[in-house]
């Protein structure tokens, strides 16, 4: 991989930033920043409504990154939802998917899932007096028999494609087909967020319902977010807001909504974020998935190993220690000391790392870990940012202990 | 550089004064700190409207370990009256550091739960 750093502009303002915080969120190249702003001073008219060319021309461009971000997972274009983010997409979800069930509501989630693939079906079994089933993880950080915790009565499975804090790239295209197989009416719902990001990513490949991720942490602008999901699903469900821009046709007497995907996009949508989101998915595509994912279990390899040289026993590494089954988090603790402290002292030499739960408290409890620090690589990392954070963690021991 | 791990701070934390538990207090309190996972215990003891006695257990970071060690020094012997009076800004003034709002947390965790306890 070479030197990408020249395509952001945040490391010209800051040369020696160490950002290892991508799994919260991606730094942003110039090519996303360009097309953001063309819009704003170019053609930042409203879409759909207006009969003006500089209308059209933002229409062309929203429907046009549609197009790409299908392009981008294998979908289609009319199976693209435009959200907020992967939380959004999630809720929407749940919203919707609760209508359509009756009775209780019986669903398998895992321990890994990141809060917003959590609380949403957490609340919908509550109120549906249903039934949340947790699959568990080994010692290897790797799911545990997940087909048993799914069951003829179970509507839905909310998993995670890569765990945000273990970093476990989760088997999903084996663990579909075989829950698909078993239970063909079950509905699937993939969390992608930390997927689309770092791996090639392809809808039908996965064989899922739906499937749910962020512009952010892919190099898009914050605020935009995708659900995408198997056409005749997304034209059943209910619509999950209401107003403007979602209907065909409004009376005091009826209603009618347009077709999916417009249907679930009320109100005046995020325009600058979904035009400028088609400048991260071609940047990614232009470089490769499969190089990205490579590039990165590299990097976490590398780190893993240097904590281990450096820090010996006194580091317990969260999650698998093959790399090639997992992705390029490496979340930790380093005994005797706090996550918290780590990180600041981190920061006092320009390292961006992240301390706490990561909003995976069930899967921290379950670790029985009080909190970690975690170190993610993308695109823009090298080895010298690998090196400087071990440096760095030395450091910030010495003047802990 | 203008490092928040001031020997104060790490002389207290290396070393926190009233560090465990007190036998048969007259309350105790947890208090939580979701963000980051600090959780701090406390034992305390009164007598006369003022606090006897105060123990602390924690497994927090450096900042909230070393307020807590502070802290609880500092308002030993103080009626609960005073006690409630203290805020903010004598908290940081002890501890002699400025903090990010997302460390504040950690540094004013202590106080929320000694005020707690005298509820």
């Amino acid at each position: 991989m070479k030197n990408l750093k020249a395509d952001f502009p945040i490391f010209k303002r800051f040369p020696n930033l160490v950002y290892l915080d991508s799994t919260a969120t991606a730094l942003k190249p110039k090519p996303v920043i360009a097309k953001i702003n063309q819009y704003y001073r170019h053609y930042s008219a409203n879409i759909f409504r207006g009969i003006y060319d500089i209308s059209e021309k933002a229409t062309y461009e929203y429907e046009k990154s549609r197009k790409i971000i299908a392009k981008f997972i294998g979908g289609a274009p009319e199976e693209i939802v435009f959200t907020r983010n992967t939380t959004e997409s999630l809720n929407l979800l749940a919203a919707g998917l609760g209508q359509q069930f009756k009775g209780p509501v019986a669903i398998t989630t895992t321990i890994m899932e990141h809060h917003s693939n959590f609380l949403p079906w957490q609340r919908l079994v509550k109120k549906r007096h249903g039934r949340l089933s947790i699959i568990g993880i080994g010692q290897s950080g790797h799911l545990q028999k997940p087909l048993q915790f799914i069951n003829p009565d179970t509507k839905i499975l909310a998993i995670t494609y890569v765990s945000n804090v273990l970093g476990t790239v989760n088997d999903l295209p084996s663990i579909i087909k075989k829950a698909k197989k078993k239970y063909p009416k079950l509905i699937i719902i993939v969390d992608a967020a930390q997927a689309a990001p770092h791996l090639k990513l392809n809808v039908h490949r996965l064989g899922a319902d739906f499937v749910a991720f962020s512009g952010h942490k892919m190099l898009g602008p914050t605020g935009i977010g995708v659900l995408w999901g198997k056409k005749g699903l997304l034209e059943n469900l209910p619509p999950y807001q209401l107003g403007g821009e979602m209907v065909q046709s409004v009376s005091v007497a009826k209603t009618i909504f347009k077709p999916s995907p417009h249907r679930f996009e009320a109100g005046t949508p995020h325009i600058a974020g979904v035009i400028g989101l088609q400048k991260a998915a071609k940047y990614l595509q232009n470089i490769g998935l499969d190089k990205i994912h490579h590039h990165e279990q590299k990097l976490a390899k590398i780190a893993i190993h240097e904590l281990k040289k450096a820090f010996g026993n006194r580091v317990r590494i969260l999650g698998p220690k093959e790399s090639e089954k997992r992705a390029g988090v490496v979340a930790f603790n380093i005994a005797d000391t706090h996550p918290h402290d780590l990180a600041q002292i981190l920061n006092e030499q320009h390292i961006c790392v992240r301390a706490g739960y990561h909003c995976a408290q069930p899967l921290h409890q379950y670790l029985n870990a009080n909190a970690s620090l975690r170190a993610s690589f993308y695109i823009y990392n090298n080895e010298t940012d690998v090196v400087k954070l071990i440096a760095g963690l030395k450091r910030a021991v010495k003047i802990l202990t | 550089m203008d490092s928040l791990y001031k020997s104060i701070i790490l002389k207290n934390y290396r070393h926190p004064q009233n560090f465990g538990r007190l036998k048969n207090p007259d309350k105790t309190v947890q208090a939580n700190n979701e963000h980051c996972g600090d959780r701090i215990t406390l034992d305390v003891k009164l007598k006369n409207g003022r606090l006897k006695d105060i123990r602390f257990w924690s497994q927090g970071c450096a900042i909230s370990v070393a307020s807590a060690s502070i802290l609880t020094q500092a308002v030993k012997g103080k009626t609960t009256a005073e006690i409630f009076r203290l805020n903010k800004n004598f908290v940081l003034k002890k501890l002699g550091i400025k903090l990010s709002p997302n460390r504040l947390k950690c540094a004013l965790l202590p106080l929320e739960a000694i005020q707690k306890a005298l509820c």
